[in-house]
């Protein structure tokens, strides 16, 4: 039975005060907090367990080295992945996307690669409600290549323009990455249909799951990408570890990202041979303990059951979405209903900038997000400067959502 | 709402947001600057008319919170008619006190001189902020160099 009460207890950080108040958090998108037992993980990891992974023959380096592959199994089985080595760790999203767009450009100079290649003449489509780490990477690419750059419109509602997918998605098409959750409108895709023209089209598929990692099931067998990516750190569990998703036979024939330790398979001054997946994509010294906490912290999610995560979370959409409604001169930006929606509320205020409502909330113990969220262009599509933004997590209460509410009314009293 | 005396939103600051000074396009200017802090999205476009080592008149646009509006409002009203020499003084003043993470060290007769602007001292102690209150002090510090021929072009 989900309890957010028992859930809060367990996140040690949501009993401090903040300006002599007690803490509202309404900033989980941008980084969850951590329970105790992730916590723990890290301290009892360094204390207990600290050495190098993959090389050292001692007692700590095959236990550092169990509980580090031990949390890739985690990963594995908490997306559903058919194979575990399908799992890369990387340092966060960005990474994990720019490992895709990088190693697709050096497949131009690899033989036994072609079949990645991208070119002049050919196009990457993303969508305009992309975070800037599933923008910036493909414009690169593009850059490096000659591919054209395009993108897939939203609506007023925050919605992808379906009538444009199959225009924005043609033959040429090498690859399209779009968001599953987004993170400034709350917006969630219809991953079947575009997968679908991806796959159609043959085109490269990839997911940024950042946003929905954290609030609902994630079986990459289902969504049917080629790729999905999302980051440790908004999952509950530490900074500094994320994850890629890959089909095998498409890893397999990728080249690498990152050169060093680690990712080969033999070296002689005369040339190199590469590790096979996962490894060959994580060069270097890995996040051990951060890639241990982020398996805890799976462990902690999937003993709450994610479905149960999700339908708490709906619950605090809705509920939200109908208190802000009332406020007057309050417009929320992206889907007003919580139909295909998570629960990342966006809004602006009239004559009140974001960032002075996020800051007059923080005075108040509130926190918030205000600025344009990494994903400029969806405010540039609403000509608006920022949003201020509400997001919740596992632990939000009603009660929250309502300390909100009375903060936005107290800031608009202020400018009045 | 009660304001905390520690908030950067005093009274002054919310007055000229709402009633800002010196807001509007000279017809008849030497220079023109336009000024973006991106940590906010706050713009504002500044121009100046400079006569016998006087600012004559200064006239801006702009758009962004609160902070930002009001500093350009308040530097606005404190620069119009004084000396280009006292002016800038006044900026770097104003830029110290910015800098001073909220331990301002400036003696009474520089505290006097800030005048309202005094009032953002607050904003020191938010470094996310402090290029909001500068905004429109670096402009008419640019376009008074541009119009005095004193490089710094916008």
């Amino acid at each position: 039975m989900f309890d957010v009460e028992v859930i809060r207890k367990d996140f040690p950080i949501l009993s401090r005060q903040v300006h002599g108040v007690p803490l509202v958090y309404l900033d989980s998108a941008n980084t969850s907090q951590k329970p105790q037992v992730v916590l723990d993980s890290l301290t009892d990891y360094y204390t207990s367990h600290n050495a190098n992974v993959a090389r050292a023959v001692h007692t700590l380096g095959s236990e550092a080295t169990m509980l580090f592959e031990g949390a890739r199994d985690k990963v594995a089985g908490f997306i559903n992945a058919p194979r575990r080595d399908e799992v890369i760790f990387t340092k966060n999203s960005s990474e994990a996307l720019n490992l895709v767009a990088y190693t697709l450009s050096n497949a131009t100079s690899t033989p036994g690669a072609e079949r990645f290649r991208v070119g002049p003449g050919d196009n990457i489509v993303v969508t305009e409600m992309e975070h800037h780490s599933n923008i910036v990477p493909w414009q690169l690419l593009a850059q490096r290549t000659g591919a054209e750059f395009r993108y897939i419109p939203i609506d007023d509602e925050g919605r992808l323009v379906d009538s444009l997918i199959d225009e924005r998605v043609d033959d040429r098409t090498k690859v399209l990455a779009f968001v599953h959750q987004s993170n400034a409108l709350g917006t969630v895709n219809n991953v079947e249909r575009l997968v679908t023209r991806a796959k159609a089209v043959g085109a490269l598929s990839v997911i940024d799951a950042s946003q929905s990692a954290p609030h609902r099931p994630l079986d990459v067998q289902s969504l049917g990408a080629d790729f999905v990516a999302f980051t440790g750190h908004k999952l509950y569990g530490p900074t500094g570890v994320g994850v890629l998703w890959g089909r095998y036979e498409l890893l397999a024939d990728l080249p690498p990202f990152l050169g060093g330790g680690e990712m080969i398979e033999t070296v002689d001054m005369s040339g190199t041979t590469f590790a096979a997946p996962p490894h060959r994509f994580e060069a270097g010294t890995p996040m051990i303990a951060e890639a241990v906490g982020l398996g805890t912290a799976i462990d902690y999610l999937t003993a709450i059951g994610m479905d149960q995560v999700q339908a708490h979370e709906a619950q605090l959409t809705a509920y939200a979405l109908d208190a802000l409604a009332q406020v007057p001169a309050l417009r929320v930006i992206g889907p007003s209903t919580p139909v295909d929606r998570g629960a990342t509320i966006s809004f602006t205020i009239k004559g009140i900038h974001p960032h002075d409502v996020s800051q007059l909330l923080d005075e108040q113990g509130i926190a918030v997000r205000a600025g344009h969220h990494c994903a400029r262009p969806v405010c540039l599509r609403y000509g608006i400067p920022a949003t201020t933004r509400a997001s919740f997590g596992i632990y939000t209460t009603t009660s929250e959502i309502d300390a909100l509410v009375a903060g936005v009314i107290k800031v608009q009293e202020m400018f009045s | 709402m009660s304001v905390n005396i520690d908030s950067m939103y005093q009274q002054i600051i919310l007055d000229h947001y709402k009633h800002p000074n010196h807001r509007g396009e000279l017809a008849d200017f030497d220079a023109e600057v336009h000024h973006v802090n991106p940590t906010c999205g706050d713009e504002v476009t500044l121009r100046v008319r400079v006569a016998d080592g006087e600012i004559a008149d200064l006239g801006w646009t702009g758009e962004g919170c609160s902070i930002s509006q009001a500093s350009t409002s308040v530097m606005s009203d404190l620069v119009v008619g004084s000396s280009v020499t006292d002016a800038l003084q006044l900026q770097e003043k104003f830029l110290q006190l910015m800098q001073s993470q909220g331990h301002n060290d400036l003696t009474e007769d520089e505290t006097e001189a800030l005048e309202d602007a005094i009032a953002f001292e607050g904003v020191s102690k938010y470094p996310a902020r402090v290029k909001c209150a500068l905004l429109g002090w670096m402009a008419m510090k640019s376009a008074v160099a541009s119009a005095t021929g004193a490089g710094d072009k916008p």
